[in-house]
């Protein structure tokens, strides 16, 4: 195992969230915080509780949710793009490290950034409502496996991505809608019969009701079959990551 | 491993990319351990490619690539360790300060963090003063020197360079040539590809020539001057003439426009090169020199020759050189040039 290079792309990516706290941290609590005046604060206090949670309670693992799923796929899938944009990228593929190495070493770095970034909306969440944590081994176990699973797949779409635009369009487009009708800000139980059963389909509705059992003990799916999704997902993830380096695809000539 | 064993060894290599464009055909060249090798070949030939095989950043449809002994596939670690390239496009880490992009090649590399070596390194590249520049804000120069810097960060015992002077100053340049030898010195073994000619006269031990995918020569480089390049003997005339005699038609004489210089071509590698006779016949036509000279064809006479039928032409005009120096050796006196 090549100790050396995982450290130096951790480090190296990792000093790239400093050079940017902005846009990397400042950014995501900013929105984070308007949410909870507004669905929280304003809207919730309207509200009746939900599963004998106060609604402003009830939205903070969604909201974290929401920002970590989408954090760690823009952040993993620019750390790798960078390189490649850059041209940068020849040294990583000339030098004497394997794909693990290599994931580890970004995707860990994006992870980390992620569990950081959730732990601070954590912390500004509780300066708007009161919540306590149930299970608060799980509820960081959980917040690691979704950070990573969704930095990996943020990795992917880093590779395929050959412009900008690309590397936008999937955390706007597909994850953010996704979050929001992932039960982010509500249960799916308050759905009708028929859009609980779409929800079901819905990958993030999985990611929020394990993170919001975590925190109340009440969730909308099986803890169980939740986390099961997401480490299925992440294995999907490592299988075509394999095959990416396998075959250079979007990397080598 | 011994010294005797090449350190780079390209064994029918081919790549033929997606397109179908063959950018590699059943190439063969090995690397002596400790040289100073010149790949030479006008753009798109296979430099690159064949650079970008070797280092592991494409791979090739078919053939062996082995490096310091392992094979860069089945042992890639330890064949990519010895390795640092030096890629013929600025492509740095823009917004990275010089120190943590060097750092990081090095811990690419797996190599222990060595602030001592990495700060000799930037100080014989005259980079030290710039340690905590962004690159962004550095000259192109600068920018290449980065590169280098990176690429000796990990102490590489083969380092390719591609195109390590395009585009920068002939102080600069010296300075690259100057660093190149010193690292020859030291034992590392430096591959370069390059558009100046000179470049390689200058520099390689020995010179690889490559077109449309395909090696056509690789030789050492004063044997290659000597087996393809032609001398020519330059005599000024203390009076002009109209014309050759047309007693000495018969060796092969070109005499100037202005009718003050004759002009022998011969080959230096023969018998005799016919020069006593020459002069003994000129003094028996009472043709009288001021001064002589030789010429020999330069590296880029023979490499334009070789690309464009195979062969190396005819001596040019004297190439203008970026020091300024003419490609000529002159001849002391009449006397001393033996036949």
């Amino acid at each position: 195992m090549n100790v050396h290079a995982i450290r130096a792309i951790y480090v190296f990516e990792l000093a790239r969230t400093w050079r940017t706290l902005m846009q990397s941290i400042a950014s995501p609590v900013i929105s984070t915080s308007l949410y909870f005046i507004v669905f929280g604060s304003a809207i919730g206090s309207r509200m009746a509780e939900i599963e004998g949670v106060s609604y402003g309670a009830f939205i903070v693992p969604g909201l974290i949710m929401l920002s970590v799923l989408t954090e760690s796929v823009s952040n993993a899938s620019f750390g790798i793009y960078l390189p490649k944009f850059m041209g940068t990228i020849y040294e990583i593929l000339s030098a004497p490290v394997s794909t693990l190495e290599i994931l580890i070493g970004y995707v860990g770095a994006a992870a980390t950034k992620s569990v950081i970034l959730g732990t601070i909306i954590l912390m500004t969440a509780r300066l708007f409502v009161d919540f306590t944590i149930l299970h608060p081994v799980w509820m960081v176990a959980i917040l690691v496996l979704i950070s990573v699973t969704f930095c990996l797949f943020g990795f992917i779409i880093g590779i395929w991505a050959d412009g900008f635009e690309k590397l936008q369009v999937v955390p706007a487009l597909i994850i953010m809608p996704l979050a929001f009708l992932g039960g982010s800000f509500y249960s799916i139980h308050m759905l009708p019969t028929f859009w609980q059963n779409v929800a079901l389909f819905n990958p993030v509705v999985y990611l929020i009701s394990a993170f919001r059992w975590s925190f109340y003990g009440v969730s909308d799916v099986s803890v169980v079959v939740s986390v099961g999704m997401t480490l299925v997902f992440m294995i999907g993830c490592l299988a075509i990551i394999t095959w990416v380096f396998r075959t250079g695809y979007k990397l080598k000539a | 491993m011994t010294l005797a064993q090449p350190i780079v060894s390209v064994s029918r290599v081919s790549k033929a990319y997606a397109s179908g464009f063959q950018a590699l055909k059943d190439v063969s060249l090995e690397i002596r351990r400790g040289e100073i090798f010149a790949l030479l070949g006008p753009n798109g030939a296979g430099k690159t490619t064949l650079i970008n095989v070797i280092c592991g950043i494409v791979t090739p449809s078919s053939g062996t690539v082995v490096v310091d002994g392992h094979d860069i596939r089945k042992e890639y670690r330890a064949a990519r360790s010895a390795i640092g390239l030096v890629p013929q496009e600025l492509t740095t880490d823009t917004f990275e300060n010089v120190w943590s992009t060097v750092k990081f090649s090095r811990g690419l590399f797996g190599l222990p963090p060595n602030p001592a070596y990495l700060e000799k390194v930037l100080r014989e590249l005259s980079l030290w003063d710039k340690k905590d520049s962004k690159i962004l804000a550095l000259s192109g120069g600068m920018k290449r020197r980065v590169l280098i810097a990176k690429a000796l960060s990990h102490e590489p015992r083969v380092l390719f360079l591609d195109e390590p002077t395009a585009g920068v100053d002939v102080e600069l340049r010296r300075d690259m040539w100057n660093m190149v030898r010193r690292l020859a010195k030291s034992g590392v073994t430096i591959i370069l590809t390059t558009h100046y000619l000179e470049e390689a006269e200058e520099m390689a031990d020995r010179i690889g020539v490559i077109r449309q995918g395909e090696i056509i020569l690789v030789e050492d480089k004063v044997t290659l001057m000597q087996k393809l390049g032609q001398k020519q003997l330059l005599l000024e005339l203390r009076e002009p003439l109209s014309s050759v005699p047309a007693e000495l038609a018969a060796l092969r004489l070109e005499l100037s426009a202005d009718g003050t210089r004759l002009v022998y071509t011969f080959d230096s590698r023969g018998e005799a090169t016919g020069i006593t006779e020459l002069l003994r016949r000129l003094g028996q036509h009472g043709i009288d020199f001021k001064d002589l000279h030789t010429k020999q064809s330069s590296l880029e006479d023979i490499f334009i020759g070789l690309l464009r039928d195979g062969h190396a032409p005819p001596i040019s005009r004297p190439a203008p050189r970026a020091d300024g120096a003419a490609r000529e050796s002159q001849g002391a006196a009449p006397g001393r040039v033996q036949g």
